[in-house]
């Protein structure tokens, strides 16, 4: 009991401060101030996550300690190739880390639902259904992110695209929502295998297939799209978490990250529509 | 396996539009020069979802969900420190001209040469 309100405090500090360091950050003066104490937040509440090891399923008992050493190697390795990526990196490439980084975020959000799937056989219908949407928007802010890294950095120099790529896009969003569906439906059985790798898959195929049409120019406007959606999968996965912090900090980026692409589009004279179903903008690509 | 949530939907639902909100006020005034600092600082706060990738492999059981959780928390702390690094690198540019630590003391040199001059 005591741990679990000591967790709960960590999160209500970290988001609250996660709050004024975002509106910090909408001023040139305190900006560098927002951001530090934002990140005193995030240090914060991941140290005090490590109180919830008091606090575990009796299943998962007999793997605390690979689980724990698992968890510090993961977090070691991440965020030192990250710091190192990011201390190193050119000051001109900056738009291409925060869609690597990005996309690293919402993947871990899909990894997340990932876990939650595949240990969890009797999660009630609504829970359910929030973890797979947060899946498939997780995945394709994944996907798209590494799309859009690899064209700012260079990989991918040509938008690609064909004759009913639209058709084939939407008829390849439809076939993620059913086999969305079909994960949900059929997940109280053991069969509930196929359509549930099925589906990560043709939503990791969705952001690809999203993302490769759109030209290079439009770029920025879409990292902030998927910043948005990342923040959105963060939220819903903090539902199904039963974490109040992730899904605050999660809808605060979620719909922030949303009026910032539209500022940003407006910024650029181009309408959101314009830059996800025209091609219009493949100047600069 | 972790817990399955507790928390009633509607609750939840109170929770999300309070933040939807809050994000909404908090940004609506942001001057066009901030807008990629910003996306960089809000791409750092997104990933408090390594925190939840933590618990979720804290509670793993079996090996497909330590190695999922595995990579789901390194992909989360990339996250957190990439967000951090980025955006700390990409607000310095903005301390210069506050602080001016790097540039006044050659444009004071010859200014104050000049004052001692005549």
């Amino acid at each position: 009991m005591f741990v679990e309100y000591c967790v709960g405090l960590s999160g209500l500090v970290a988001s609250g401060l996660f709050i004024y360091g975002l509106k910090a950050m909408s001023s040139p003066v305190t900006a560098v101030a927002g951001i530090v104490a934002a990140g005193y937040g995030m240090l914060f509440v991941v140290a005090a996550t490590f109180l919830n090891l008091f606090n575990i399923t009796p299943e998962a008992r007999p793997n605390l300690l690979v689980n724990v050493g698992l968890g510090v190697v993961a977090l070691l390795l991440g965020s030192l190739w990250a710091g190192w990526r990011g201390r190193t990196v050119q000051m001109t490439s900056m738009p291409q880390m925060v869609a690597i980084f990005n996309g690293m975020g919402g993947g871990s959000a899909a990894a997340l639902a990932a876990v939650e799937l595949l240990g969890n056989h009797d999660i009630p219908l609504l829970p359910l259904s929030v973890t797979v949407i947060g899946a498939l928007i997780g995945c394709i802010s994944l996907s798209g992110s590494l799309i859009a890294w690899a064209k700012l950095d260079g990989r991918i120099r040509k938008p690609f695209r064909f004759s009913g790529q639209r058709a084939f896009n939407a008829a390849l969003f439809a076939a993620t929502v059913v086999l969305a569906v079909l994960t949900v439906m059929r997940y109280a059985t053991p069969s509930a295998e196929l359509p549930r790798d099925l589906f990560f898959g043709a939503a990791l195929l969705l952001g690809v297939c999203m993302t490769l049409p759109i030209g290079g120019a439009d770029m920025p406007v879409l990292i902030s799209l998927y910043n948005a959606f990342t923040g959105l999968a963060v939220g819903l996965e903090g539902y199904i978490m039963n974490d109040p912090a992730l899904m605050i900090a999660g809808m605060v980026v979620g719909s922030s990250g949303t009026l910032l692409t539209a500022l940003m589009a407006k910024a650029m004279n181009r309408s959101l529509t314009n830059v996800l179903f025209s091609n219009f903008g493949e100047t600069g690509g | 396996m972790a817990s399955v949530t507790s928390m009633t939907f509607v609750i939840a639902l109170y929770i999300f539009m309070l933040a939807a909100f809050t994000g909404y006020v908090v940004i609506s005034r942001v001057p066009s020069i901030l807008h990629t600092p910003l996306m960089s600082g809000s791409n750092f706060i997104h990933g408090i979802i390594v925190i939840g990738a933590l618990n979720a492999l804290f509670n793993a059981t079996s090996i497909a969900e330590q190695a999922i959780g595995f990579v789901g928390v390194f992909l989360g702390a990339g996250n957190v420190m990439g967000g951090y690094v980025v955006t700390d690198r990409m607000l310095a540019m903005f301390r210069p001209s506050q602080k001016a630590e790097p540039a006044r003391p050659e444009q004071e040199k010859p200014g104050q040469e000049k004052q001692g001059q005549p």
